[in-house]
C-alpha cells in the first residue's frame, strides 16, 4: 500500500498517546499523592515526601481491619483462579465433543457475563436466605443449634464471583481451540498415547500460556469484585468492598496508600502471568517442533 | 512424502470428536480411565451455572411477586412490588413519575457512555489495526489497553479526586490561570463525572473485540477498495466498519448492560447523589425489601435484554470467537 507514514498516522497516534494518558494518568496521580507527607491533603500540592500515610494504613489507625480483608481478597481470589482454571479447561475440551445443552450452557454462560451483576447477586442472596430458613426448619439439632447462616465468602461469594470469571475463562478456550491443530492429538494417539497422556504431554504444554491468561483473568476480576459480592459476600467485606466504603468517610490520603498497594498486588499478579506467559511460549520455541531442521 | 496427504486432518472439533470417540479408541492406562465424553468434562462449569446463576434467577421473578411488611418478606402471591413501582406514573401526569425519570437518566447514560465509548474504542482499534505494522508492538500496545482492566475499578474512579476535585488540580490550573474566579463544581460528584468514569472504565470493552474484529480482516480487501478508486474515508465506511460489525456489536453488548445495571460508579462518582436503574435495587436492598428489590431487578433485566436482543439481531457471537 502506500508507503511511508501518512498525516492520518500521526494523527491517530497522537490520539492514541492521549487515550494512554488518559486511562493511566489519574492512576500515577494516586501513586504519587499516597507518598503526600504528614500534614498533606486530598490534592496537590505535595506537602513533603513519606511513607506516613502506609504507615497508618499498617497500623490500622481507627479505620476498618483493612490487613483482614486483604487476606480475605487473597485466599478467595486464589481459589476463584484455580477453579476457574480447572472447570474451564474442563467445560473447554468439552465443548470440542458435541453434546446435548452445549448452545443452551454456553448461552447460559454468556448471560451470567451480561446479566447485570447486582441482579445476580441478589438472587444468590436470596438463595442462601430460603436455604438458611429451610436448614433452621428442618435441620437436625447438631446443624441448627448456633446457626446463623451459611452465607460466606466460600460458599455464596465464591459462587457469585464464579459467574463472572467462567464465562471469561470458557471464552479464552475457545480461543485457544478454534485455533488448535486437532492433529497433533492425532498423532500423540498413533504413537500410543493415553488421553491421559495426549493431554499432559501434548495438549497441555500448547495452551499453557493461554491457561496463565485464564488464570490472571480467574484472579484479577475476583480481586477487584464488587457488584457481585455487594449482597452475596456474607458477613465479612473483601478488600474492595472496605475500599469503596472509605471513598465516602476517609478524607486523608490513606485511602490513596490503600489504593497504591492494592494497585501494586494487581500489578505484581500481571508481571508474574505475563513474565509466566513469555516464559512458557520461549519453552515451546524452545522445545516444540524439530520439523524441517534436519535429522540429528 | 505423499503419505502425510492421506492423513484425515480433522480442523474443526466435531471431526476431532468423532477422532476421539471412546468406543474406538484402544485399551489405556490413563489415571481418568476412559477418554470422559463431553457432557461429563462441562459438568462441574455447569452445575456452577445452575446454582449461582440459572436458580437465583428464578428465585429473583418469584420473590418480586411475593408480599412484604416491615420486617419480613411473606410468601403469598401479589403484584403489590410492580404496581407500587409505577406508582403515579399515570395519575401525575403530564409529570414524569420517579419510576420513569430513573430509567430515562439511565438510559441517558446508557446512550452517551455507549456513543463515546464507540468513537473512542474504534478509533484506538483502527489505529492498532490498521496503523501499527509490527505484531510484536500491536500486542504490546493492546496489552497497555488490557492493563488497567486487571486493576481496581474503584481505584481507577477515586484516582479522579484528586484531579477533578473542588481544590484539584484541574481547578488550580483554570483558577490560576484566570479562565474562571471561582472552583468549577460540576467537575466531580455529577453528571459529567459519571460519564467520565464510564468511558474511562470501559473503553476497553470496546476496544479489544473491535481490534480483534479489524485484526481479522483481510489487508488485500484495504488494497482493493483503495485500488477501484475509494478514499480512506469510503474505505472506512464501505469496508472496514461493516467488517468490523461484530466487533461493534459485542462491544456495545458489554457496555450497555454494565452501565444499565452499574450503582458502584454511580454511587461513587456521582457522589451518591445520582440516581440509576442499579441503584434503586441497592437502595431497596439497603432496606432489606427483598420483593421490590427483585422487582426492580426483573425490570432492569427485561429492559436490558430488550436492547441486547435488538443488537444480537446484528451478528451471532459464538461465530466471531
Amino acid at each position: 500500500m502506500r508507503e511511508g507514514r501518512s498525516l492520518g498516522f500521526y494523527l491517530l497516534a497522537a490520539f492514541f498517546a492521549a487515550y494512554v494518558l488518559f486511562l493511566y494518568g489519574p492512576m500515577i496521580v494516586i501513586f504519587l499523592l499516597s507518598f503526600q507527607g504528614p500534614t498533606g491533603g486530598l490534592t496537590f500540592p505535595m506537602a513533603g515526601f513519606s511513607l506516613h500515610w502506609f504507615g497508618k494504613l499498617w497500623e490500622g489507625g481507627g479505620i476498618v481491619d483493612i490487613g483482614a480483608a486483604f487476606r480475605r481478597s487473597l485466599a478467595l481470589g486464589l481459589t476463584v483462579m484455580v477453579v476457574t482454571v480447572v472447570f474451564s479447561v474442563l467445560a473447554g475440551l468439552g465443548f470440542r465433543k458435541k453434546f446435548r445443552g452445549q448452545g443452551l450452557l454456553f448461552y447460559t454462560a454468556i448471560a451470567s457475563l451480561i446479566v447485570p451483576s447486582i441482579i445476580t447477586s441478589l438472587g444468590i442472596a436470596l438463595m442462601f436466605r430460603e436455604l438458611d430458613d429451610f436448614v433452621k426448619a428442618y435441620g437436625p439439632a447438631w446443624l441448627t443449634d448456633g446457626y446463623t447462616t451459611s452465607m460466606g465468602l466460600f460458599t455464596s461469594g465464591l459462587g457469585a464471583h464464579l459467574t463472572w470469571t467462567l464465562p471469561f475463562g470458557l471464552l479464552i478456550m475457545f480461543a485457544i481451540f478454534n485455533r488448535f491443530d486437532a492433529r497433533l492429538e492425532e498423532a500423540a494417539r498413533d504413537l500410543g498415547a493415553s488421553p491421559w497422556q495426549t493431554f499432559r504431554y501434548v495438549v497441555a504444554p500448547i495452551i499453557l500460556p493461554s491457561l496463565i491468561g485464564v488464570a490472571l483473568f480467574g484472579f484479577t476480576l475476583s480481586w477487584d469484585e464488587i457488584a457481585r459480592s455487594s449482597q452475596a459476600i456474607g458477613s465479612y467485606n473483601t478488600l474492595p468492598m472496605e475500599l469503596q466504603a472509605l471513598t465516602t468517610t476517609v478524607t486523608t490520603p490513606q485511602i490513596y496508600a490503600l489504593g497504591t498497594t492494592t494497585t501494586a498486588v494487581s500489578f505484581m499478579v500481571i508481571s508474574v502471568a505475563l513474565l509466566g506467559i513469555m516464559y512458557s511460549r520461549a519453552r515451546q520455541a524452545r522445545k516444540g517442533s524439530d520439523a524441517g531442521k534436519g535429522l540429528v | 512424502m505423499t503419505t502425510t496427504d492421506s492423513i484425515p486432518t480433522p480442523r474443526n472439533p466435531a471431526a476431532a470428536a468423532i477422532a476421539s470417540d471412546p468406543t474406538l479408541s484402544r485399551e489405556d492406562a490413563s489415571p481418568l480411565g476412559r477418554v470422559l465424553p463431553g457432557w461429563v468434562q462441562a459438568m462441574p462449569f455447569g452445575l456452577v451455572f445452575l446454582a449461582f446463576f440459572v436458580v437465583p434467577l428464578i428465585l429473583v421473578v418469584v420473590v418480586s411477586f411475593f408480599d412484604y411488611n416491615d420486617y419480613e418478606t411473606i410468601p403469598s402471591f401479589t403484584t403489590r412490588s410492580y404496581v407500587e413501582n409505577f406508582e403515579g406514573c399515570v395519575s401525575q401526569l403530564p409529570d414524569v413519575c420517579t419510576i420513569l425519570k430513573t430509567y430515562g437518566s439511565t438510559l441517558k447514560f446508557c446512550f452517551l457512555v455507549w456513543a463515546l465509548t464507540l468513537v473512542i474504542g474504534f478509533t484506538i482499534a483502527y489505529f492498532l489495526a490498521f496503523h501499527v505494522r509490527s505484531v510484536t508492538v500491536q500486542m504490546t500496545l493492546a496489552l497497555v489497553c488490557t492493563i488497567p482492566f486487571w486493576t481496581s475499578n474503584v481505584i481507577r474512579m477515586i484516582s479522579w479526586i484528586p484531579l477533578l476535585g473542588r481544590n484539584g488540580l484541574i481547578n488550580q490550573m483554570l483558577v490560576g490561570g484566570h479562565v474562571v474566579s471561582q472552583p468549577v463544581e460540576w467537575l466531580l460528584y455529577s453528571q459529567f463525572s459519571v460519564v467520565l468514569a464510564f468511558v474511562h472504565l470501559f473503553t476497553f470493552f470496546m476496544v479489544i473485540p473491535i481490534f480483534n474484529s479489524m485484526a481479522r480482516i483481510d489487508k488485500r480487501l484495504i488494497e482493493a477498495a483503495y485500488d477501484a478508486g475509494a478514499n480512506g474515508w469510503q474505505t472506512l465506511w464501505n469496508v472496514i466498519i461493516p467488517l468490523a460489525k461484530p466487533g461493534i456489536v459485542i462491544g456495545s453488548i458489554f457496555v450497555v448492560t454494565i452501565v444499565m445495571g452499574d450503582f458502584i460508579t454511580v454511587g461513587v462518582m456521582g457522589g451518591e447523589q445520582v440516581a440509576s436503574a442499579g441503584k434503586v435495587i441497592e437502595t431497596r436492598l439497603n432496606a432489606l425489601q427483598f420483593p421490590p428489590a427483585a422487582a426492580n431487578a426483573v425490570l432492569l433485566l427485561v429492559v436490558t435484554l430488550g436492547i441486547i436482543t435488538l443488537l444480537t439481531r446484528v451478528v451471532d457471537i459464538r461465530k466471531e470467537l
